[in-house]
């Protein structure tokens, strides 16, 4: 388990980054045990609210020690009422932070080249993630994408920390006029990559693991289901996913992911029951 | 502040819900889980099952919506992972038990049986019955009163049987009093009520499952309701009061209407260590309030007006 902790953090700042809000906190226990792939859940609406239940964000970084020690990093898209909230705060406030929580994004055994492909802020996870890669010798590509310029994320902090970076928007706004998985094929080619890494929407890591598995290599992917704990109580954040031992399961996003081999997400029936998950024979009625 | 209910004696009367907890080992990672009166589990049937189609949860004004459909690893996983984990690390555990027909519940209830790290069973009633066309055993009176039956029969006798009881019913009392005939040594008040959202951009059901189970504060005022019909009916039966605890307060509300502990499910969701602070701040609360004990605190809110005259009766009020 990701040794989760709860902490009130003192918020450090707030920062508009396109159509996005980061938010920097001071949380200590949280940045302790941070690893890319991890994110946090943040309690929203003030104490006595009537929204019970904690929001999910991937963590953008973490500074265990230094300047800035004990800060974390994410960022915020206006979604409903709870990211509104959200991004109505201002430093000094506080948040009601639960984290790390959920399975980080697998390393290498050793040096590989990889490509990064995020959408939307589901960039916001990579750039920690690229930076580990990086210093543990493995070439890295980076792809960001998104509907429209406006919900680019991270561009320029990929420039910065990798050297280069593709943008392709839906609409032409920015970069290549296209999909991310337009240029994936290129990038695979160009590092002779090993691995993919993605985050963003559900069809996009859907057609990432597509590719990669047409370049016969692994794509681990950070999902985004809707959660209740966040911390594994639950069971409402689940995913049907083949196991090792070749049968499917609903197995919990937020424990056992948010971090899953595309492969084995049975992308096609995410939302429905199929017969021959198992225990799925165990539900007359229900 | 030792709870009593029926034989089992607890150290404290706080205790997880079923569902909001699994197994306990989660929640480990906040607080010590022997902290607690007891971990009560998942409901647990004989065979692993898928539960149900995603999304699972709906958040609604102070409750959320459920449609999880007790999705588990069965019973023989459950025996040899969850409840040995717990008894390592010396938790006492209310096993809840499920099942699709009265005889699921008599075989779960004989695989528990002699097993020292069960300290009671909760039998979750709020199932859909298979051999009635699915409708839910705890909304019919011979329904419940057979299962509950069956369960106290086949049940190591020294091992206390709870009734946990739905609040969709006419009259909660009539399905109580059909479980204590049957055996039932107390009663768990109360599971979710069920609900259902529309989401006005698909225009479909929000949940997979159509209709989910609402939870929550939302439900607390209902589930009050329901622990003080059933004490002023059953007055020697004991309860296990839920529904919407968040902190002492609401905990002492269920108290005084009569139950003799409490569960606190959803709330755990929005604080992983709920249990722990609900527990210091009801023993502040009854502290606070002169209360030597917390069975003098049971069911405080029924006597008459001249046996409850503020602060300082209490105590003479128990003598
Ligand atoms: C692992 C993970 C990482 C995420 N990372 C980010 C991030 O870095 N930046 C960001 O802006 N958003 C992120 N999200 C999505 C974010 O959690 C939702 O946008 C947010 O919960 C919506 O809350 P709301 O009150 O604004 O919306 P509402 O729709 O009103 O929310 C109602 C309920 O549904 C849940 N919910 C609704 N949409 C989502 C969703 N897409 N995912 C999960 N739960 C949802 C909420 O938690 C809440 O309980 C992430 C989600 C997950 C699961
Ligand atoms: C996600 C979830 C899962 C639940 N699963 C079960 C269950 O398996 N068995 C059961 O008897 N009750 C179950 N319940 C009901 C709770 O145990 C409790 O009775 C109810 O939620 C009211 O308490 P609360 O408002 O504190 O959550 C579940 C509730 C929730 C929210
Ligand atoms: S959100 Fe509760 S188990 Fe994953």
């Amino acid at each position: 388990m990701s040794n989760p902790v709860q902490e009130t953090a003192e918020i450090f700042a707030v920062a508009r980054v396109g159509e996005y809000v980061q938010f920097t906190v001071v949380a200590p226990g949280v940045a302790a045990g941070f690893l890319p792939g991890h994110f946090v859940a943040v309690g929203v609406g003030g104490e006595n609210t009537s929204m019970l239940l904690r929001r999910a964000f991937a963590l953008y970084g973490a500074t265990p020690s230094g300047q800035f020690a004990g800060t974390v990093q994410f960022i915020v898209a206006a979604h409903g009422p709870g990211t509104r909230w959200l991004l109505q705060r201002s430093a000094g406030e506080t948040l009601d932070l639960v984290g790390p929580l959920g399975t980080p994004f697998p390393m290498p055994s050793g040096p590989a080249p990889a490509v990064l492909v995020g959408g939307g802020y589901g960039t916001a996870p990579l750039i920690p993630l690229a930076n580990a890669l990086l210093a543990a010798g493995s070439p890295v590509e980076m792809i960001v994408g998104a509907s429209t310029a406006s919900r680019l994320f991270g561009e320029l902090v990929a420039k910065r920390t990798i050297g280069a970076v593709t943008v392709t928007t839906d609409d032409g706004s920015a970069g290549v006029h296209g999909r991310v998985t337009d240029v994936l094929p290129d990038a695979i080619r160009g590092v002779n990559a090993e691995v993919v890494y993605a985050c963003g929407p559900m069809p996009m890591l859907r057609a990432v693991g597509d590719v990669a598995r047409t370049h016969a290599i692994h794509a681990q992917v950070a999902v985004e289901e809707a959660m209740a704990c966040g911390i594994g109580v639950c069971m409402t954040c689940v995913l049907p996913v083949r196991g090792d031992d070749g049968a499917s399961r609903f197995l919990r996003s937020c424990v056992e992911g948010p971090v899953f081999d595309a492969d084995r997400v049975r992308w096609a029936d995410v939302g429905s029951l199929p017969d021959d998950l198992v225990g799925a024979d165990a539900m007359a009625w229900h | 502040m030792t709870a009593s209910l029926a034989t089992l004696s607890l150290p404290n009367p706080v205790l997880t819900a079923s569902g909001c907890a699994a197994a306990g080992r989660e929640l480990h990672q906040f607080f010590d889980v022997a902290a607690l009166g007891a971990v009560v589990t998942k409901s647990i049937m004989t065979r692993p099952r898928s539960g149900r189609a995603t999304p699972r949860m709906a958040e609604t004004p102070s409750g959320m919506l459920n449609s999880i459909g007790l999705q588990g690893p069965g019973i023989d996983s459950f025996i040899e992972n969850d409840l040995a984990w717990l008894a390592a690390h010396g938790a006492r555990t209310v096993v809840s038990i499920a099942g699709g027909h009265t005889d699921e519940y008599v075989e779960i209830t004989r695989k528990l049986n002699g097993n020292a790290a069960v300290s009671m069973l909760e039998v979750n009633i709020s199932c859909p019955n298979v051999e009635s066309r699915g409708q839910v055993f705890a909304c019919d009176v011979h329904a419940s009163s057979r299962v509950i039956g069956a369960v106290r029969r086949a049940a190591d006798p020294a091992l206390p049987v709870f009734a946990k009881l739905s609040p969709d019913v006419t009259d909660i009392t009539l399905i109580a009093r059909a479980c204590a005939d049957a055996g039932a040594d107390g009663f768990s008040l109360i599971n979710t009520l069920l609900g259902m959202v529309i989401d006005t951009d698909t225009m479909a059901p929000a949940l997979g499952g159509v209709t989910g189970g609402l939870s929550g504060p939302a439900i607390r005022p209902v589930a009050l309701r329901c622990v003080w019909q059933v004490h002023q009916k059953l007055p020697s039966y004991p309860i296990i009061g839920m529904g919407g605890i968040r902190c002492g307060l609401d905990a002492l509300q269920f108290i005084l209407a009569g139950a003799s502990a409490v569960s606190v499910g959803t709330a755990v969701f929005g604080d992983p260590s709920a249990p722990v602070r609900v527990l210091a701040e009801l023993e502040a609360a009854l502290d606070a309030r002169g209360f030597a004990s917390l069975a003098g605190a049971v069911g405080y809110a029924h006597r008459a007006p001249e046996h409850r005259l503020g602060p300082d009766a209490p105590q003479a009020a128990a003598s």
